[in-house]
């Protein structure tokens, strides 16, 4: 069993790297990219808005496999992208091209969560601030958007474990990631439940983690509010 | 060389990959029932707080949502094969049992998984239930089975109804996983289809597009069942 330990946890440790950075890139492409869909389609121009609107069911509404297995097998045959350097440079290499597929992918469900978030914004405050005289970008910076993801929160922690789960398709891929080298560890030494807690509590530990930043955030925008809401809520539930 | 969607219909690939939708379906219907009945035990457990099985369940949950679909499906699949092939060979059946397998476990897995989401989404929507609806019942003297079947199962599936078409949704996506452990359904196809042409774009389109076709078919289902639910709730 030590030994087991011992020859699992390093390996398993070098793919937790792997999952970290795969990840954090598919977040950070993955939530710009949604924000600018969420506002696509909240715009009042329908092409724009029918877009974002394909884009999010075409995206949600098929496995993460089948399109990353359409980016790394299925885009190279095409010409316009073999003879783009660009291009072609993303999707020769299994890490880039899943960390493609998570972001394009996480950009659908995300753009789900923040039109929720802006759709939830009174128009009594956003009229308010037409009347003082705001720009259309300063008051989506300033109003808008900061209650925006002060509700859109709590959801959008939910989505950030999917895109970790979801690293893990890139093993299908060549990328040796957790469950990559969870697999071959697997094959190797049969010692499967054991090979299973160890890269499980890999994932849960990136979990919690995850979890406990969004909850950080989470009270540091609510600040003001907690005060406020206590009072609030001890009327309602003592009612009931 | 051209290949395209008539080249892939000359070549007999239409009714292969027809043949893998409806097993895909399939195994998304009986995993998606597993998990139905896993998701109402286990979430009534989760709501009522019974002990010592609430923390087994709490346990299930949080380890099948947090740990990759993936790994899951490598865990049952590589510790049963070697018992099952003990087994079947040591009965003298070796080979046959091999596509069933594959299928029971895909159930097993996808099911655990759809089972856990169900958990979380029956006990929010017994939670939803009010409180007064079972004190009344109870104050009328109803017996607890009659209270269950009466009151709290009918408000609990309506309720329910937004959260399962969510779970099916995922469901039907994960049972694209179970092919890496090579059952013949949708997605295992086309891997054969790409692979064997050498073209899989192609292949690997018409997947999403099935899917996209089957997850669109199944909204609007469950758009008609709220419907029709929301027709018999007074405004």
């Amino acid at each position: 069993m030590m030994e087991l330990i011992h020859l699992a946890v390093p390996v398993l440790l070098k793919g937790l790297w792997v999952t970290a950075a795969l990840t954090f890139v598919s977040v950070l492409i993955g939530s710009n990219l949604g924000l600018g869909l969420a506002l696509m389609r909240l715009s009042s121009n329908r092409l724009l808005s029918g877009f974002a609107k394909y884009y999010s069911n075409v995206f949600r509404g098929t496995p993460l496999l089948v399109q990353i297995f359409l980016f790394y097998y299925g885009l190279g045959q095409l010409p316009l992208i073999k003879d783009n350097a660009a291009l072609w440079w993303v999707i020769s290499d299994g890490a880039r091209c899943a960390v493609l597929a998570l972001a394009l992918n996480t950009a659908a469900y995300t753009s789900e969560i923040l039109r929720g978030g802006l759709m939830s914004v009174p128009v009594g405050l956003v009229e308010a601030a037409q009347a003082c005289g705001m720009s259309r970008t300063l008051r989506f910076r300033r109003i808008e958007f900061p209650l925006a993801i002060r509700q859109a929160l709590p959801a959008y922690g939910n989505e950030l474990i999917l895109v970790v789960k979801g690293t893990s398709l890139a093993s299908t891929i060549t990328v040796l990631e957790i469950t990559g080298y969870a697999k071959r560890l697997m094959s190797q030494t049969f010692a499967i439940f054991e090979i299973f807690a160890i890269a499980g509590v890999l994932y849960l530990v990136i979990n919690l983690l995850l979890i406990a930043i969004i909850r950080s955030i989470e009270r540091f925008l609510m600040r003001h509010e907690t005060s406020s809401r206590r009072v609030a809520a001890a009327p309602s539930s003592a009612a009931s | 060389m051209e290949f395209g969607l008539w080249q892939v219909w000359e070549a007999g690939w239409v009714p292969a990959i027809l043949r893998g939708a409806s097993i895909t379906i399939l195994v998304g219907l009986v995993s998606m029932a597993a998990g139905l009945v896993i998701g109402i035990v286990c979430g009534l457990i989760k709501w009522a707080r019974i002990f010592p099985l609430s923390l087994l369940v709490d346990a299930y949950t949080s380890l099948v949502r947090g740990v990759p679909e993936l790994l899951i499906i490598y865990l049952l699949f590589f510790s049963s094969v070697e018992f099952v092939t003990r087994v079947v060979t040591a009965f003298g059946y070796a080979g046959v049992a091999e596509s069933g397998y594959a299928f029971v476990i895909a159930v097993i897995a996808i099911g655990a998984i759809s089972g856990a989401y169900s958990t979380e989404v029956v006990r929010g929507a017994l939670g939803a239930i009010p409180n007064g609806h079972i004190e009344a019942a109870r104050a009328l003297g109803l017996p607890g089975g009659r209270i269950f079947r009466r009151i709290i199962a009918p408000q609990m599936l309506r309720i329910a109804v937004p959260g399962i078409n969510n779970v099916w949704q995922t469901t039907i996506k994960d049972t694209a996983l179970v092919s890496v452990v090579g059952l013949q359904e949708l997605m295992r196809i086309s891997f054969i289809g790409a692979n064997s042409t050498r073209h899989p774009f192609i292949f690997y389109l018409i997947a999403a597009v099935v899917y996209l076709l089957i997850t669109l078919a199944s909204q609007a289902g469950f758009d008609g069942i709220e419907r029709l639910l929301r027709l018999r709730t007074r405004k």
